[in-house]
C-alpha cells in the first residue's frame, strides 16, 4: 500500500498572476461596461500626463498663443501661426486640443491629489472616532453631520474664500492650485469619517484587535496595523467614486471663476471661457472642453459602480 | 388646497390688474454687466456711476446724445465781464426735488463744495476753484484761480443733491470710496432729476419711477413711467436676457454677439465709438515692485522697458480677434473728440518684438521678469480678454506677467490708493478736454489731484505745466501748452495705450437708444418708438 501521494504543490503564483487569477479581475474581464469605461479611463488619464508630449503647443504658457490664431475653426489652419487646429481654438488663439490636454492633467492632478487629502483626513478622524469613542467621536462626528448638511460646493467656496484672504494677493496664483486642493478636499472629508467610523466599531470588538490589546500593544498602532486594513474595502469604493465628483467639484469652483488662474484654464475654465461665444457660433470652445469632462468624470464613476459592486459580497 | 387657490387668484387678480394699467406704464428693463458703486453721487467719478445719476439727479449743465452742451439746472452761464476768473451761473425757476422742496442756489453751493471735499472723487474737476457763492436764490457765482474759461465743461456730471435732505439724513459728508464707508447717500437719493429712487439693492437692482412733477417732462420724448436696471455680470447670460424679452435693453453687447444679434427678430442693435480710450498703466513710482522677482529695483521705473511693453503689444490683433473690428487703436489716451488729439500722437507704438526684446535686455533684463496685471473683468468691452492678449504678447519679451481679473469694486480702489505694479484702465472724457487726461492721470497724486495716477509717475515741471492750463486764457496759447505736455508724456510711456473703445446697445426693437459717446446715457432723452 502506498500512501497517496500528495499533489505537487503548486508553484508560488507571481503578484500579477495573482491578480490575474483573482475574483475582482475575473468580475472586471466578464463587465464589458467596465473595460470600456477603464479603457477610456486609462486612455485619458495617459493622454493627460504626456500632454506636455503629445499636445501641439503648450497650452498654459501665454507666450505660446498666437492672437491671429483666435477663433479658429476645427480642422482649420490658424492665420497666425498656419499651424492645423484639430478641435479649433478659443479667444486667445489656445489650441483647444491642447487645452483640454493640459487641463484635464489639471483636473486629474486636482482630483486625485484632493481625494486624497479628504481620504487620509476622513479615514484618520474616522478611526480616531471610532475606536476611542466618547466625547471626541461625538465632537468629529457632530462636526461631520454639520458638514454633511451643506452641499459640498459651498463649503469649498468657503474655504477658498477664508485661504484666499489670508494668502497675501500676489501669492494667490501659485497657490491656486494648492488652494483648491485642500477646499475640496475639506468638504469631502465626512464621508469616509462616517464609512470608516462604522467599520470601526464593528471591528474594534473582535477577537484580533481585542488580542491585539491585551498583548499591550499601544493604541495607534492598533489603529494603523490592525484596524485600518480591515476597514479599507469600503473606503476604496468612496474614493473612485469622488474622484469623479472632485473632478466636477473642480470644474464647477473654476467655472464659477473662483479656480485655477485664467491663464492656466482647467476644464471648467475652458467652459466658462466657451459659454460666452455660443450665441455668437464658436460652439467648438464650449463643446470638446464639456465633452472631455463628461467622458473622464463618466467613465470614473463607472470604474466606481463597477468597483462597489465587485467588492459587495451580497451580490456575488 | 385653499390656500393654493387662493395665491393663484390673486395672482390672477394681480394680472388684470396690470394689464389694465399697462396702457399708462411702460417700464424700461435695463441691464448691464456692472452696477454703481454708490449712489452718492460725488463720491466715484466712474463711468457707471454717472449713468445712474443722470437718471435721479441733474448737473448744471449736460451733453445729451450727441456731445452738445445744454442747459439742465442752469439756464445760462457766462465769465462775468469785469472779472474773468468768476463764472456767473442762472439756475432754472420752479424747480422741485422728489422730496417736493424748492431747488435753490443755496442747493448748489451745497453740493459743489461737497464735490470739492477731500473724499471726493469728483474734486479733480473742481481743482480750479477757489470759491462758490450764492448771489441770490437763483444766481450763483463760482470763483475760480485765475481766469477759467473752460470751467462748463467740467460740470455735466456734477450733480446737484438737496441741501436740506442731505443734513436731515447726515450726508453731508461725501463717501470715501478708498475706505468701506457708507452714508445715508450711498443708497438713498434726493435730486431733481426725471427719476425718482423707489429701491436700491446695490448688484442686485434698482427701481426708479418718473417723477412727476419733473421740470422737463414736457420735453421727454418717451412714455417711461419706470426704469429697473439689473447689473448681468455673465455676457452671454445678458445676451439670453435680450433675446428671451427677460430686459429691453443691454448696454454693453458683447462684440462676439453683435452680428447673430442684428439678424435676430425684435432685437436692434446700434454701435458707436466711445470717448473712451483703454490703456495699461505702469508703476513707476515704488523702489520695487511688489509682484516680481526683480528686488531690490522697478523694472517699470527704467522708460526703455516701458517702451518695450509699448512696443511688444500688436494693437491691430486686439483689435481684429478680441474686439472683432470694435476698437480704434490708439497710441494716446484722448479719443478724437479731445481737444488736444492730433492723428500723429494717436499712431500706436510700432509693434515690433524683436527691438522691444532688444530694448529690455539693454534695460538690463535679458531674462525679462514677473509681475501682476491687475485688469476688471465687469468694466470695459471685453477687458479681461484684452489682458490675456497682452499677457501672452508680453511673454514673448520675457515679461511674465500673471493675470488677476476682478470686479471694479476691488480694482478701481486699488488703483486710486497705488497698490498695483501693472493695472488696466479706461478713462472717459467728460470735459472733452486734454487738461482732464493730464490733471487725473499724469499730474502728481495730491490731495486734490492725480486722483487716477496709479503709476506713481510725478514730474514737478510738468504739474506746473498741467496747473497753468486751468487759468490759461489765451486759447492758441493753451493750445500750444497742451501740445508741448502731449510730447512729454508720451515720450515717458509710463501708459501704453491700447485702443479707443467702439460700443453696441442692444435693445429691443420697440427701442431705438442711439449709442451714447460719454457711453452715460440719458434715458429723457430716448425718443420713443412704441408701434
Amino acid at each position: 500500500m502506498h500512501a497517496p501521494v500528495p499533489a505537487p504543490a503548486a508553484p508560488p503564483k507571481g503578484r500579477l498572476a495573482r491578480f490575474l487569477d483573482s475574483d475582482l479581475f475575473y468580475s472586471f474581464r466578464t463587465s464589458p461596461m467596465a473595460i470600456l469605461a477603464g479603457t477610456v479611463a486609462a486612455l485619458m488619464t495617459l493622454a493627460a500626463l504626456l500632454a506636455g508630449l503629445l499636445a501641439p503647443q503648450n497650452a498654459f504658457d501665454p507666450a505660446a498663443l498666437n492672437l491671429m490664431d483666435g477663433y479658429t475653426k476645427p480642422l482649420e489652419q490658424g492665420l497666425g501661426s498656419q499651424g492645423l487646429f484639430v478641435l479649433g481654438a478659443d479667444a486667445q488663439g489656445r489650441d483647444i486640443l491642447s487645452a483640454i490636454l493640459f487641463g484635464s492633467r489639471l483636473s486629474l492632478v486636482v482630483g486625485v491629489a484632493s481625494v486624497a487629502f479628504s481620504l487620509v483626513l476622513g479615514v484618520g478622524l474616522g478611526l480616531l472616532a471610532g475606536y476611542v469613542g466618547g466625547r471626541i467621536e461625538a465632537l468629529i462626528m457632530r462636526i461631520a453631520d454639520i458638514q454633511l448638511s451643506f452641499p459640498a460646493i459651498l463649503i469649498a467656496l468657503l474655504v477658498f474664500g477664508v485661504a484666499r484672504g489670508l494668502i497675501p494677493p500676489h501669492r494667490h496664483e501659485e497657490m491656486a492650485v494648492v488652494v483648491l486642493i485642500i477646499a475640496i478636499g475639506l468638504s469631502n472629508w465626512a464621508q469616509y469619517a462616517r464609512t470608516v467610523r462604522a467599520s470601526t466599531l464593528v471591528e474594534k470588538n473582535k477577537d484580533y484587535v481585542q488580542a491585539a490589546r491585551l498583548l499591550g500593544i499601544s493604541p495607534l498602532p492598533v489603529m494603523l496595523k490592525h484596524l485600518l486594513p480591515n476597514v479599507a474595502g469600503p473606503v476604496l469604493v468612496i474614493a473612485t467614486i469622488n474622484l469623479a465628483l472632485a473632478i466636477i467639484e473642480e470644474a464647477t469652483l473654476s467655472y464659477l471663476g473662483v479656480g485655477v488662474p485664467a491663464t492656466q484654464p482647467s476644464l471648467g475654465t475652458l467652459i466658462r471661457f466657451g459659454q460666452q461665444y455660443l450665441f455668437s457660433g464658436e460652439w467648438w470652445i464650449l463643446l470638446f472642453p464639456a465633452l472631455a469632462l463628461v467622458l473622464l468624470a463618466l467613465s470614473i464613476n463607472l470604474l466606481g459602480d463597477w468597483l462597489r459592486d465587485a467588492l459587495n459580497p451580497k451580490l456575488r | 388646497m385653499s390656500t393654493k387657490r387662493f395665491a393663484l387668484a390673486a395672482l390672477l387678480a394681480g394680472a388684470t390688474f396690470l394689464t389694465a394699467v399697462s396702457v399708462e406704464a411702460r417700464t424700461l428693463r435695463w441691464a448691464r454687466s456692472q452696477d454703481a458703486t454708490t449712489l452718492d453721487p460725488h463720491s466715484g467719478n466712474t463711468g457707471p456711476n454717472h449713468v445712474m445719476g443722470h437718471n435721479i439727479y441733474e448737473p448744471l449743465v449736460l451733453r445729451a446724445f450727441d456731445g452738445k452742451l445744454q442747459g439742465a439746472l442752469a439756464t445760462e452761464w457766462r465769465v462775468l465781464p469785469d472779472d474773468p476768473s468768476t463764472w456767473e451761473f442762472k439756475l432754472r425757476p420752479n424747480v422741485k426735488f422728489h422730496n417736493g422742496n424748492a431747488f435753490t442756489a443755496d442747493d448748489v453751493v451745497f453740493s459743489l463744495k461737497r464735490a470739492m471735499q477731500p473724499a471726493a472723487d469728483m474734486k479733480s474737476l473742481l481743482v480750479s476753484v477757489e470759491d462758490v457763492t450764492k448771489v441770490d436764490d437763483l444766481t450763483v457765482r463760482i470763483k475760480t484761480k485765475g481766469p477759467n474759461a473752460l470751467l462748463v465743461n467740467n460740470l455735466t456730471n456734477m450733480f446737484i443733491m438737496d441741501k436740506e435732505w442731505s443734513e436731515q439724513n447726515n450726508a453731508t459728508q461725501v463717501q470715501d470710496l478708498k475706505s468701506k464707508t457708507e452714508n445715508f447717500a450711498t443708497r438713498n437719493a434726493m435730486g431733481t432729476g426725471p427719476f425718482q429712487l423707489v429701491s436700491r439693492e446695490p448688484d442686485q437692482r434698482t427701481v426708479m419711477r418718473r417723477f412727476e412733477n419733473y421740470w422737463g417732462r414736457d420735453a421727454v420724448q418717451n412714455d417711461i413711467t419706470e426704469i429697473v436696471y439689473r447689473p448681468i455680470p455673465e455676457a452671454a447670460t445678458r445676451v439670453a436676457a435680450l433675446l428671451s424679452g427677460e430686459v429691453d435693453w443691454v448696454q454693453d453687447l458683447p462684440p462676439q454677439d453683435i452680428e447673430r444679434l442684428r439678424t435676430a427678430q425684435g432685437v436692434r442693435v446700434n454701435t458707436g465709438p466711445e470717448n473712451r480710450p483703454i490703456f495699461l498703466g505702469m508703476n513707476v513710482g515704488v523702489p520695487e515692485l511688489r509682484s516680481s522677482d526683480v528686488k531690490g529695483k522697478n523694472p517699470f521705473a527704467d522708460v526703455r522697458v516701458r517702451q518695450a511693453v509699448n512696443g511688444a503689444i500688436n494693437r491691430d490683433a486686439i483689435q481684429r480677434v478680441v474686439m472683432r473690428g470694435q476698437s480704434q487703436p490708439a497710441g494716446m489716451i484722448a479719443s478724437p473728440l479731445v481737444n488736444g488729439y492730433t492723428k500723429e500722437l494717436d499712431t500706436p507704438p510700432k509693434y515690433d518684438v524683436a527691438a522691444a526684446r532688444k530694448m529690455i535686455a539693454d534695460a538690463g533684463y535679458p531674462n525679462g521678469f514677473s509681475t501682476t496685471l491687475h485688469c476688471t473683468n465687469d468694466r470695459y468691452v471685453n477687458d479681461e480678454g484684452i489682458c490675456q492678449a497682452v499677457v501672452g504678447m508680453l511673454g514673448q519679451i520675457g515679461i511674465k506677467a500673471t493675470l488677476v481679473a476682478q470686479s471694479l469694486r476691488v480694482h478701481f480702489p486699488a488703483i486710486q490708493r497705488g497698490e498695483y505694479d501693472f493695472y488696466l484702465l479706461g478713462w472717459g472724457i467728460p470735459t472733452f478736454d486734454s487738461h482732464y487726461v493730464f490733471n487725473d492721470l499724469y499730474r502728481t497724486k495730491t490731495s486734490s489731484a492725480g486722483t487716477w495716477n496709479g503709476t506713481g509717475f510725478s514730474d514737478p515741471e510738468l504739474d506746473k505745466k498741467i496747473d497753468s492750463l486751468n487759468s490759461e486764457v489765451d486759447l492758441a496759447k493753451r493750445n500750444a501748452t497742451i501740445a508741448e505736455i502731449w510730447k512729454q508724456v508720451q515720450a515717458s510711456n509710463v501708459y501704453a495705450p491700447i485702443h479707443n473703445q467702439f460700443i453696441a446697445y442692444g435693445m429691443r426693437s420697440d427701442f431705438d437708444i442711439p449709442v451714447d459717446v460719454e457711453n452715460t446715457p440719458k434715458v429723457r432723452f430716448i425718443e420713443s418708438r412704441r408701434s
